[in-house]
């Protein structure tokens, strides 16, 4: 890593001490860029920007929300009437979130796709699963906040979960909520923790990016770059096109902030909480559903619970599980299919996740359910030996040059 | 022991058995809001209209703890009215210097005084039924707006072999078609000032009016922010893609 030559005094004297310009130079005007990203490519740098507008959001709304039983409803309500542009704040927030989920499950789908998770990117795809692992926690202590019924019984439904747990299941539960049921306590660490966890997130980021810029970016083709004719310089050339997707983002973001604020929300949630009414369909928010059906899937309580931790955690294997060695499901007739069906069983699941367990809605869901593990755990691994890729291109470039011809 | 219980009641609910949901999932009456779409804003004159059915009907029973008697100046009271709306009910301060408790009457920093002490009280004068605080109303239930008009207007007699509950009165759209409130709106039931003749249908629109301004104040502010706001993203992002393709030109 060479150090480029800085001209201006004042950036080079802080530059030999600290090389703060350098690492800046190096991840961005020298930092190559595979050339023929594709509009799906712009994800990852809108999740960091999601992530930036809940951290912003988050601190300000922190410093006007009560973290108590009796006054955490009424304090997010006074954020909304009587706190300076609090109702965008708390808005912002709160799409925000399903922003947040929304650009990360396109950008896991993008990497599904195009294989991104298989050598030499084992680990730049760890990392991004235990950032979506923490983005899943925080999400959850995060409903709790607002003390309305969904987050007072979606919390208890989630930490009743671990009583599942074989004998110790019901200490851990009493462990998690800091009493003997989900209470002032419960609330209160978990206002601490969705505080904390954010900076986990960032900090995980930090290592997704620098494992990134070891393993670099993968493209479109999944063939690695051969030369600087097959790169271009991630600055100017992603920059623009990063803020292009957030100009894009925000227009769709924020048409849902000032029209529609509600609508990713459960009305539920504006009664205050009362653990003496039960409401009639406890839901989790959206972003949960596909793991909520799996969940509901199994009859069997711990069974259901193994389930639907498995069910991220079978994806930490993925990079062994498919065992094909072409990347880009461009190049591959077959899992190209098989992708498609499995988003479809992934939506299915959502859809599943979000109905009563009842009636059609069971049989439905638990065949959606062994098809995830199934596409996982079989179909990945036999599609790999027994498909029949396209021919790659030689490199980057030459596609580029025949399409244009 | 009591807490275990709903809690496993919870899980069950949530893991499997079929959830109580409302038979009463009944056709919501969908009506035409003067605050629906990107340019809707509140009727003032029917923000105060509904405010004066809120006042004279609704507020003998239901709460509105959320919005503050200041508040009423937005929907076109003066001041001295709203201080005086605010003086009809006495509210518990203290301690004065003396270290006692005392009551006084409201003030325009008061938040809307709720008609009943506590929920116990408010259960005791009304046959063992809890009237909600309204002041999320709209925004509390699937459906909003249309769910309480369609509530309001939803009264009839219960049909031939219906089991109606002691006290209880028969409503098409509530979830298991048996309320405690009794039907509440009928033709003349105010006068209004404006002299706007006050129909059923028109009390019913006036007063879910008022209601969804108390759940959504911000309403007009945020609508109009988010006019600007798209038109300024529109520009910024036609900008970045113009600068795009510019800086792209050469490559491919």
């Amino acid at each position: 890593m060479s150090a480029p030559a800085f001209n201006n005094k004042i950036i080079k004297w802080i530059d030999e001490r600290i090389p703060l310009f350098t690492v800046l130079e190096h991840s961005t005007s020298s930092y190559p860029t595979p050339k023929n990203l594709n509009y799906w490519w712009n994800f990852g740098s809108l999740a960091l920007f999601a992530l930036v507008i809940m951290i912003m959001t988050g601190i300000v709304l922190a410093m006007n929300y009560t973290g108590h039983t009796s006054m955490a409803f009424d304090s997010v309500e006074r954020i909304m009437r009587d706190v300076n542009y609090g109702w965008l704040l708390r808005y912002l927030h709160m799409n925000g979130a399903s922003f947040f989920f929304i650009c990360v499950y396109v950008h896991i789908f993008r990497g599904l796709y195009y294989g991104s998770y298989k050598a030499p990117r084992e680990i730049l795809w760890w990392l991004g699963l235990l950032i979506y692992l923490a983005m899943m926690a925080t999400a959850f202590m995060g409903y709790v906040l607002p003390w309305g019924q969904m987050s007072f019984w979606g919390a208890t439904v989630i930490t009743n979960l671990f009583s599942a747990v074989p004998v110790v299941g019901n200490f851990i539960v009493t462990w998690l909520w800091g009493g003997f049921a989900v209470d002032n306590p419960t609330l209160n660490r978990f206002f601490s923790l969705h505080y904390l966890l954010p900076f986990v997130i960032f900090a995980l980021v930090f290592l997704h990016l620098v494992a990134l810029h070891t393993s670099k970016s993968s493209n479109p083709l999944g063939i690695e770059p051969k030369g600087p004719q097959d790169t271009i310089p991630f600055h100017p050339y992603y920059t623009i096109k990063d803020l292009y997707g957030v100009g894009v983002f925000l227009l769709v973001f924020m048409g849902f902030v000032f029209y529609a604020p509600n609508f990713f929300g459960e009305p539920d949630n504006y009664i205050p909480a009362n653990p003496m009414v039960t409401p009639p369909h406890i839901v989790p928010e959206w972003y949960y559903l596909p793991f909520y059906a799996i969940l509901r899937a199994i009859p069997d309580k711990l069974g259901g619970v193994i389930a639907m931790f498995g069910a991220i955690l079978v994806l930490f294997a993925l990079p062994w599980l498919d065992s094909s060695k072409v990347k880009s499901g461009r190049f591959r007739p077959v899992f190209k299919w098989f992708f498609w069906l499995f988003l479809a069983d992934c939506f299915l699941l959502g859809w599943i996740g979000g109905k009563p367990a009842e009636g059609n809605y069971i049989p439905i869901g638990q065949a959606a359910t062994f098809w995830y593990f199934f596409h996982l755990l079989v179909v990945l691994p036999l599609l790999g030996r027994l498909e029949k890729p396209l021919a790659l291109p030689a490199s980057i470039s030459a596609p580029v040059l025949k399409e244009k011809a | 022991m009591l807490r275990s219980v709903i809690t496993s009641a919870a899980l069950a609910l949530a893991l499997g058995a079929s959830p109580a949901l409302a038979s009463g999932g009944a056709h919501l009456d969908k009506q035409a809001w003067s605050w629906d779409g990107v340019f809707g804003s509140y009727d003032k004159a029917q923000l105060k209209r509904g405010y004066q059915v809120f006042h004279d009907v609704c507020s003998n029973c239901h709460g509105l703890k959320l919005v503050a008697y200041r508040n009423l100046k937005e929907i076109g009271l003066s001041e001295e009215e709203a201080k005086a709306v605010a003086a009809e009910r006495e509210t518990k301060d203290g301690p004065n210097d003396e270290g006692d408790m005392f009551n006084r009457p409201g003030k325009l920093s008061d938040r809307y005084i709720s008609p009943f002490a506590n929920d116990q009280a408010a259960r005791v004068a009304n046959n063992g039924a809890l009237p909600p605080d309204l002041s999320l109303m709209t925004k509390a239930r699937v459906g909003g707006p249309d769910y309480v008009y369609s509530l309001l207007m939803g009264f009839a007699d219960a049909p031939e072999g219906f089991k109606l509950g002691d006290g209880m009165n028969y409503n098409k759209v509530f979830p298991g078609n048996q309320i405690a409130m009794a039907p509440q709106i009928s033709d003349d039931l105010v006068t209004y000032a404006d002299g706007t003749k006050a129909t059923a249908d028109q009390l019913t629109k006036d007063v879910v009016s008022f209601l969804n301004w108390a759940a959504e104040p911000e309403l007009e502010v945020r609508k109009s922010m988010g006019l600007k706001t798209m038109i300024f993203l529109l520009v910024l992002t036609a900008l970045f893609y113009a600068l795009k393709r510019k800086i792209w030109k050469d490559v491919h």
